[in-house]
């Protein structure tokens, strides 16, 4: 008997002990080699490793949904391949459209025909060079004019794209719409090229090496780059997908990551001094949404009773450990030039009037309100917990209803049913992306929200523009929806990205965007 | 023996049926669309109309149905709706991982349950016997994510013997292999190992109250001759069957413990499938996740037969 256990355990250390032994070399073969398992301490980095080789690790915590960027929509996927691929235009860290692949570009007086010039040293990672055809190919395949059918509805509008020169474009649309220069940070990819969904080719500063279904996607410096000024100091880039936190930042204090683009305020203090962070509003909206077909939600008394009984910052404190701004409309103030600051404020607390407004409205005893929270992340349901025990100080009894993702996706966000329900949208570059969710008709407008003076303001915007006349638009827009209290806007949580030491010069943009080419190394 | 072995293979057929049925039914009446969930919420409608085209989901339910099965008897699992891949190569990616980490953990549980569990036994009322008794109760109550992330922190990040995730397929490196299984295995092991010292402690004692220990005794046989030779072989029946579940419990997905390590087996892969509702790879993996069970239980009955001869009959 005895022997059995000593020949057992014997094993089992002979095994912990010859792993041990053999890691020095297994690190340097993993770390070319596989996946997550990436060994290489960053501490242990040595001196005469220099920047130009240098290996990033970045923990991401979703897959890819498509590695064609004509067919992705994942904000993650993006954030990644938005390193791969380059558009016409670009955004900075205010959210302004800058010059990228096309370095100029006209409007025609009757706003409808764009004239884009591109740069002539800009090539793809196949060697060839970037020109005119690649654009009208790329952007009339996202307008569907070739299959009379559009990718996307954001490209429904282009009647027309076509090449003026080797270097020069000319993409026309069939009505005014403000929005459309933003959509021309769209990826440009080669003409003809169809093999984008295995191994993408664009003209961005990274090319694609290659991606392991759920373990990572493996990036490489394109030292031919067109703007020589932003080639990346970084020579490679490995996304691992880590869906796990706290794997993410074991990882990390173990040395095997070096980024955590997204991590909470417990992972930060979990890291303590071998990190640093930079965070800032991401450009989000936290919204409790409110069913305007659902009674007693249809009475503007009540939703605004409703918004004076929640503190948001009783939420921001507590469920974000305030790290996150107030927002009063849907519309975050990482976007200056649209933001409407005259909102702020507009429903405090006041548990006495929402009482006050509640009896007017005809419920004095209160109701019952079932609020549907999506359950994938910690942030909505207990998020939706504190807003439960703020409401019940006017008798308004909220059943929270946990659902999971992809149900809500199908019951909420498509069907439009429930009462009322939380949900975070990403940001986008143009506000039209961002307000159209309430216009009547649009059919993601999960509240049903309808007010002709919203819808007018919205279309104004979008036949407009004069940039700052435009921004006005939006701004009514924003008061409109505050004045409404369309909903309970709740609150943009900040994005906290945590790099090990010796890494630097990452950037935030107000949507999600992991720009690579901004990282530098101290070391 | 043919003729069990042909009943053994119409069960099996007939359950293949009904659960292949039951998924695919089951699943499809879930809510969410599988483009809008693979697309999220930032997808407009358009885009989910292009996808839902490309995968043939405006098909009626039985036709999809009658076209997946048709394709799995001919060996094809269709094409997953995520990754716009074959079934059978992301199944053939994914297998070695969930394999290897079934086996390792089935090793360590065996190596050391077993042993653990004759000693407990043998020693039952000894202190050292109660304390390891407890041990095995906090074993079956942790739950393994916890274990898991205690392992990483120990002997990944503090001593630094193992990576804290991923896997290294054995063609690439033997070593790195057993490194990147060896503490998700344990993680799984120390709860089963837990249990087998449970069930192998009561069964041993049970048996020890048997006629046939005390005739042994009366013949004089010695107490390692009495456990070894004659107990164990008993007392090993309801294990195996437990080992037998266990096996097919950690190879049809150790859901939590892949995500933690960040291994990409089959428990991982069935939680992805899941959320973005990709039916032709849940289907095909709870398909082969029954199989799994179902050739367990027909190895487990075979292995009775061969441990106690009585069972033949």
């Amino acid at each position: 008997m005895k022997k059995i256990l000593q020949m057992s355990f014997l094993a089992l250390l002979f095994v912990i002990v010859l792993s041990a032994c053999n890691s020095a070399p297994e690190e340097s073969t993993n770390s070319s080699n596989t996946s997550g398992n990436t060994n290489e301490s960053a501490n242990s980095k040595s001196a005469e490793e220099s920047a130009e080789d240098a290996v990033v690790r970045i923990a991401m915590s979703s897959e890819l949904d498509s590695l064609d960027p004509h067919q992705s929509s994942g904000t993650d996927t993006g954030s990644m391949m938005n390193n791969v691929f380059d558009g016409l235009l670009d955004t900075n860290e205010a959210g302004e459209l800058v010059p990228n692949i096309a370095k100029e570009y006209e409007v025609s007086e009757d706003n409808l025909t764009y004239t884009f010039k591109l740069v002539e040293n800009a090539i793809f990672h196949n060697g060839e060079p970037v020109t005119a055809k690649d654009v009208v190919y790329s952007y009339s395949k996202l307008a569907g004019l070739d299959t009379g059918e559009p990718l996307s509805d954001k490209w429904a509008m282009v009647e027309k794209v076509e090449a003026l020169g080797d270097y020069e474009v000319a993409i026309t649309l069939d009505k005014i719409d403000s929005g459309f220069l933003a959509r021309t940070i769209s990826p440009i990819i080669p003409e003809g090229y169809t093999d984008q969904a295995t191994h993408p080719i664009g003209a961005g500063p990274f090319k694609f090496v290659e991606y392991k279904i759920g373990q990572e996607l493996v990036l490489e410096r394109f030292d031919e780059y067109y703007m020589e000024d932003k080639v990346p100091e970084v020579k490679e880039a490995r996304f691992v997908i880590l869906p796990d936190e706290e794997t993410a930042i074991l990882a990390m204090q173990s040395g095997e990551i070096d980024i955590i683009p997204a991590i909470s305020e417990q992972g930060v203090m979990q890291l303590g001094d071998k990190i640093t962070t930079i965070s800032g509003p991401q450009n989000m909206s936290v919204i409790l949404g409110l069913n305007h077909q659902v009674e007693p939600l249809n009475d503007v008394k009540v939703r605004q009773a409703i918004n004076m009984a929640i503190d948001k910052q009783q939420i921001i404190d507590t469920v974000f450990q305030g790290n996150a701004t107030r927002i009063d409309s849907n519309f975050s103030p990482a976007m200056p030039v649209y933001y409407e600051d005259s909102v702020e404020g507009y429903y405090d607390l006041d548990i006495a009037g929402a009482k006050e407004l509640l009896a007017e409205a005809g419920y004095p005893e209160g109701f019952d309100l079932t609020l549907t929270a999506p359950s994938h992340r910690a942030m909505y349901t207990d998020t939706a917990q504190m807003i439960a025990e703020q409401l019940k100080q006017i008798n308004v009894n909220v059943i929270i209803e946990p659902i999971e993702w992809s149900t809500w996706l199908d019951r909420v966000y498509t069907q439009f049913d429930h009462e009322s329900t939380l949900i975070g949208f990403t940001g986008k570059i143009d506000p039209y992306d961002i307000l159209i969710r309430f216009v009547d008709g649009y059919s993601r407008n999960f509240i049903h929200y309808n007010n002709p003076a919203y819808n007018q303001a919205i279309e104004n915007a979008t036949l407009e523009v004069d940039e700052t006349k435009r921004a006005d638009y939006y701004k009514e827009a924003q008061r409109i929806l505050t004045e409404d209290a369309a909903s309970v806007f709740l609150l943009d949580p900040d994005r906290v990205t945590a790099m090990r030491k010796g890494l630097s010069g990452l950037k935030l943009y107000p949507m999600q965007k992991f720009n690579l080419e901004d990282l530098t190394i101290d070391e | 023996m043919a003729t069990l072995l042909l009943k053994k293979l119409l069960s099996f057929c007939t359950t293949i049926f009904i659960v292949s049925l039951l998924i695919f039914f089951m699943f499809n009446i879930l809510p969410g669309s599988p483009a809008q969930a693979i697309l999220g919420i930032d997808a407009d409608e358009q885009q989910i109309k292009i996808l839902e085209e490309q995968l043939g989901l405006n098909q009626p339910l039985y036709v999809q149905y009658f076209d997946w099965i048709k394709g799995v008897f001919q060996g094809d699992f269709g094409e997953s709706y995520k990754y716009r891949q074959p079934v059978t190569d992301i199944l053939q990616d994914r297998m070695p991982v969930s394999f290897s980490l079934a086996m390792f953990s089935l090793m360590l549980t065996v190596l050391i349950g077993i042993p653990l569990g004759i000693f407990i036994a043998k020693e039952d009322g000894k202190l050292h016997s109660v304390a390891l008794s407890i041990l095995t109760q906090i074993g079956i109550s942790t739950p393994s994510f916890w274990i898991g992330f205690i392992l990483i922190w120990l002997f990944a990040v503090q001593l630094g013997l193992f990576p804290t995730h991923g896997y290294v397929p054995w063609s690439e490196s033997f070593w790195g292999a057993v490194k990147s299984l060896f503490l998700p295995s344990l993680a799984i092991a120390i709860g089963n190992i837990a249990i087998v010292i449970r069930y192998l402690k009561n069964s041993v004692l049970d048996q020890a109250k048997q006629d046939y220990v005390r005739t042994a005794k009366v013949k004089g046989l010695s107490s390692n001759e009495i456990v070894y030779g004659h107990v164990l072989r008993n007392a090993l029946l309801p294990v195996l069957t437990i080992l037998g579940l266990i096996t097919a419990d950690t190879l049809g997905g150790s859901i939590i413990i892949e995500n933690v390590f960040a291994l990409q087996g089959l428990g991982s892969l069935l939680t992805t499938s899941i959320d973005s509702r990709d039916f032709p790879l849940i289907q095909s993996l709870i398909l082969i996740i029954s199989l799994i069970v179902i050739v367990m239980n027909f190895i487990v009955d075979l292995m009775y037969q061969v441990i106690d001869p009585r069972i033949r009959g």
